[in-house]
């Protein structure tokens, strides 16, 4: 399993387009995509999941894939937070 | 069958195009004894696919349309039927439970709806909305029932529905939508007010559209008379091809006047503009002759989405319509929401009379967040045009002193960033509330100009609800006490040397038109459509003749007197 943490910096949070741009990365890997925050986990690939966190600025996330793809979706999903300037 | 629906012609012209019903179908779901759970799951699955497939196309058409902003959402909705933390559930609930799959996908989304609506966050709430949206469309492919697609009409049609909102009007497709009818609704209302601006026939208010037409009947739509023909007899469309082609002719006739300025009879020059929502709206007010823009509706901006729009989009936005203009008057109208129109992300209480409540400049002043993303987006559009900035719903002159002070706070502010705004832009206000009409010569000494809301102004004067059709006998605009409150107005703009205008329905009515002339009125603003009709109308009025008019008709007792009056001196 590969996972690493990030900080978010979007003043919006992870909510609305940003919510949708992580589920799309995520369902892109066949791995098994979690996010956790809080101490909740979550599907990566569920919208409703990742909503229902309410992930605000300042939050800090772990992202972790488990499957044969898990370091490709773990470095996509990495690249997508910092190229739309959602985390570091 | 043939039948005739009489109901109010919204918006002039006449169409001929088959019935297209924009109906919600019946989607009640009972719960049945699965045998076979595994085709039963199968079967929810080509429900899935098959409203991917839909969304895909309403997805694409939306971003094609409405830019990427709009179509953001069905992208959502798309993932939201792909949710494995949804269609999981669902699958596991049809084999455990060997249920139909409409029972168990309407269980599990129910359960899902409650979850987000108990969440004590606005946003999260709302999406509880989007999850409705995306099982509607299941259980409609699960049903076999279609669910209306607007966006996806691509034949010429009849729009036929209980009544249009705004959100479903952005998605009529303005090629193939020929006309539309409604059960509900008058002249003032959206729709109305949207099919004149998309300039499309439609009769408003029939009562019985939705239950007298079905899918495919041939209807024709008489915007001119207010009638709507189901399946008309050979005879009857014969003889409206031939109104058709009169409506056609005459409007050529009008559009000779598209350059001219607006002169009446014995020479006096009054002022025609159009009354926009978008800059797409800039084409139409150019084709008919528009003389400047009387009133822009901001409104649009911040509907059909789920935040507020930046200060950039909105600066894009005045900046489009200032330079469209080309250096001719642009009345903006500062945000005015609340009423019949909602913002839902804004989440405000629900209120027991919204059109009294919390609204327009009543909200902008409290919320000044908003107001002031606003003021300095039109601020900075201001050296592109002739930009003038009117703050609605006015009530006292506090309000017009309050909102005044912001703007000018935030002109100050801006040019101390070093950003340009124009030297002098006119500030006035929408007279559409009694106490304003009253103390209009007080008002007169502090604004620039006045622009009279009729439809408002109507509404609080009589005391009558305007989306009300019981009491919609009141809303009466050619009633003395309407006519002397604008008189009021007027004159009290002219003692001061300033102008009063008038952007309500009424400032485009043929019947209403010589009497504002003779009230002095300086610039009408109507639906762009109006306008040539309405130089058409002017050209042949002596202003002298129409202020002797306008003084008998306010020493008249009744609005029908009024308006018997107006007619007998056209008749002359």
């Amino acid at each position: 399993m590969s996972k690493k943490t990030f900080t978010v910096t979007a003043d919006t949070g992870i909510h609305a387009r940003p919510a949708t741009l992580l589920v799309q990365a995520a369902s892109k890997y066949s791995s098994d995509v979690n996010l956790e925050f809080n101490g909740k986990k979550v599907n990566l690939k569920s919208i409703m999941g990742v909503m229902s966190l309410g992930i605000g600025k300042g939050a800090e996330i772990v992202i972790s894939a488990d499957g044969n793809d898990e370091e490709a979706a773990i470095n996509a999903i990495d690249t997508l937070l910092k190229s739309e300037g959602l985390a570091n | 069958m043939a039948a005739i629906l009489k109901g109010i012609g919204a918006s002039d012209g006449i169409a001929f195009a088959k019935a297209y019903r924009l109906m919600e179908p019946d989607l009640t779901v009972e719960k049945k004894d699965a045998a076979d759970v595994a085709a039963e799951a199968d079967r929810f699955r080509a429900a899935l696919k098959k409203s991917e497939a839909e969304l895909e196309v309403i997805k694409e058409k939306a971003r094609k349309d409405l830019g990427d902003d709009k179509a953001a959402i069905f992208e959502a909705h798309l993932l939201v039927l792909n949710d494995p933390e949804l269609t999981g559930p669902i699958e596991d609930k049809i084999k455990s439970d060997a249920v139909n799959a409409e029972f168990a996908l309407e269980e599990t989304a129910n359960m899902f709806i409650g979850m987000f609506e108990a969440m004590d966050n606005e946003y999260m709430k709302e999406r509880a909305a989007d999850i409705k949206d995306v099982t509607k469309r299941v259980l409609a492919a699960l049903l076999g029932v279609d669910l209306p697609a607007p966006a996806l009409i691509a034949e010429e049609v009849v729009v036929v529905a209980e009544d249009l909102t705004p959100s479903m009007t952005a998605q009529l497709n303005r090629e193939f939508v020929k006309g539309f009818t409604t059960d509900i609704g008058g002249r003032t209302s959206h729709s109305a007010i949207m099919a004149r601006s998309l300039e499309i026939p439609a009769v408003v208010g029939t009562k019985n559209a939705t239950a007298d037409i079905q899918n495919g009947d041939l209807i024709i739509i008489d915007g001119l008379q207010g009638e709507v023909h189901i399946n008309p007899t050979e005879e009857v469309a014969a003889e409206y091809k031939k109104r058709a082609e009169a409506y056609a002719k005459q409007k050529a006739e009008w559009a000779k006047l598209v350059n001219e300025e607006t002169v009446t009879a014995d020479g006096h020059h009054v002022e025609l503009a159009a009354n926009i929502g978008t800059p797409a709206d800039l084409d139409g007010v150019k084709s008919n002759g528009g003389e400047g823009v009387g009133l822009y509706r901001t409104e649009f901006l911040y509907m059909g989405r789920d935040n507020l729009p930046t200060e950039e989009e909105q600066f894009e936005s005045y900046k489009a319509v200032l330079e469209g203009m080309e250096g001719k008057p642009v009345v903006v109208r500062t945000l005015d929401i609340g009423g019949d129109k909602e913002l839902p992300y804004l989440n405000l209480p629900h209120e027991m009379n919204p059109f009294l409540g919390f609204r327009a400049i009543r909200l902008c002043l409290e919320e000044q967040d908003i107001f002031r993303t606003q003021l300095r987006a039109l601020l900075r559009a201001s050296v592109y045009g002739n930009l003038k900035v009117m703050f609605p719903m006015i009530a006292t002159v506090n309000e017009f002193r309050q909102a005044k002070a912001v703007l000018l706070e935030e002109r100050a502010k801006l040019e101390a960033e070093g950003t340009a705004v124009a030297e002098h832009i006119e500030l006035g206000i929408m007279v559409e509330i009694p106490s304003t009409a009253v103390i209009a010569d007080l008002f007169a000494k502090e604004v620039d100009f006045f622009s009279i809301g009729t439809n408002d102004l109507i509404q609080y004067t009589m005391a009558a609800d305007r989306m009300n059709e019981r009491v919609s006998y009141l809303y009466q605009p050619y009633n003395p006490s309407i006519l002397r409150l604008v008189k009021m107005v007027i004159e009290a703009a002219h003692k001061e040397g300033k102008w009063a205008g008038m952007c309500g329905e009424m400032a485009g009515d043929e019947t209403a038109i010589p009497l504002l002339l003779g009230l002095g009125l300086d610039e009408f603003s109507m639906s762009a459509t109006s306008i040539l009709k309405a130089r058409a109308q002017l050209k042949n009025l002596s202003k002298t003749d129409m202020e002797t008019l306008a003084a008998k008709a306010v020493e008249m007792s009744t609005a029908e007197e009024v308006v018997e009056l107006v007619q007998a001196i056209e008749k002359k």
